[in-house]
């Protein structure tokens, strides 16, 4: 079996790329090859994984310098001439190695209001939501996003302006401005417009190719504009 | 600057872009009909001084673009040089002023 040359980043913001041998298997994916470097190389390599199959999104790192769940990569798929670039993901603080600090990436779901505000209570009936209405097709289209980052580490207008809400936090925005019985759409709108929100998106559609999830962050950014447009024209925002 | 006035440069941005996109393709079409065979200063000045239908029409072209211009400038000093506040929109409203300017002078100097 033929051996693979990696490249694993060490430290944090400031550091350097260390190079590793690992052993080529077949189906192997780049989450085994960090895996066996931290097992079998060096003990003090820090990465973050949990489930291995593409349901938790910790283990997001950068791959040859593409944004990929490393869990669900197969080296056969990314490996150029038996060499890997493995990194932490783009666009966050770097904790050590592998790891990010994701509180940013989190914080800013939390200033788009990416919460729901309902009126209902535990003692009222279920609200009765129509599977095939338009506004719900909208919001099936974009709740699947599992929050793993990769969209937000793909997306250069971060990289250019730190304070953009990005992808993942306009997309869980607009599921919730499509929801019917969500309250507070007038302060989300808000919340989501100008500078930091959807207009400062460039329409480059990196997190749109990127997601793993094959969610379209860049149609729910283009919605939210929409919606905008109509708020203010009504004089609602 | 509030999320609405923030909105609404949007809005105006891709108002004046739609815009543009008309004037453009009028301004070609115009030019490459008009240059068939040549044109003289003096054949341009016979039609251009005292047409009231072009002097609108480029005055429009003209602050479509003094407003469309600077509300992309601003974008591209966020992103490239960090640069907000009011020294920036100071220096944006100025830009602006300096297209119209420089754009009105032209018109009038075909139109009078």
């Amino acid at each position: 079996m033929s051996a693979l040359a990696v490249e694993v980043w060490r430290g944090g913001a400031q550091g350097a790329f260390q190079s590793f041998e690992v052993p080529r298997h077949p189906s192997q994916t780049v989450l085994d090859v960090v895996t066996y470097i931290q097992r079998s190389l060096d003990a003090t390599l820090a990465y973050r994984f949990a489930c291995r199959v593409g349901m938790c999104g910790s283990c997001a790192m950068s791959v040859n310098g593409v944004p990929r769940w490393t869990c669900r990569t197969h080296v056969d798929k990314v490996a150029r001439e038996n060499k890997l670039v493995i990194g932490p993901l783009r666009n966050l603080p770097v904790i050590r190695d592998l790891v990010t600090d994701m509180r940013g990436f989190f914080d800013k779901w939390a200033r788009a209001k990416g919460s729901f505000a309902g009126t209902k209570t535990r003692r009222d009936d279920f609200a009765r939501v129509a599977p095939d209405s338009a506004d719900r097709r909208k919001v099936d289209a974009g709740i699947e996003c599992i929050g793993c980052g990769v969209c937000y580490s793909a997306c250069d207008v971060i990289a250019w302006n730190p304070d953009y809400l990005g992808p993942a936090a306009l997309n869980r925005a607009w599921t919730l401005v499509k929801d019917e019985r969500d309250v507070v759409k007038h302060e989300r709108l808000r919340a989501v417009a100008g500078d930091a929100g959807c207009h400062a998106c460039h329409t480059h559609m990196s997190c749109t190719e990127r997601c793993p999830m094959g969610l379209a962050p860049t149609a729910a950014i283009s919605g939210l504009k929409r919606a905008v447009l109509g708020s203010v024209l009504k004089g609602e925002l | 600057m509030s999320a609405k006035a923030q909105s609404l440069l949007w809005i105006a941005q891709r108002a004046s872009a739609a815009l543009l996109a008309l004037c453009v393709i009028v301004h070609l079409v115009t030019i490459i009909y008009a240059v068939q065979g040549g044109l003289s200063a003096a054949e341009i000045f016979g039609r251009t001084r005292g047409n009231v239908a072009w002097f609108v029409f480029y005055s429009i072209f003209v602050l479509g673009v003094a407003v469309h211009a600077p509300i992309g400038l601003r974008s591209v000093f966020i992103e490239w040089l960090g640069w907000r506040g009011r020294s920036r929109d100071a220096a944006l409203v100025a830009f602006a002023a300096l297209l119209a300017w420089m754009g009105m002078r032209a018109v009038f100097a075909v139109f009078a």
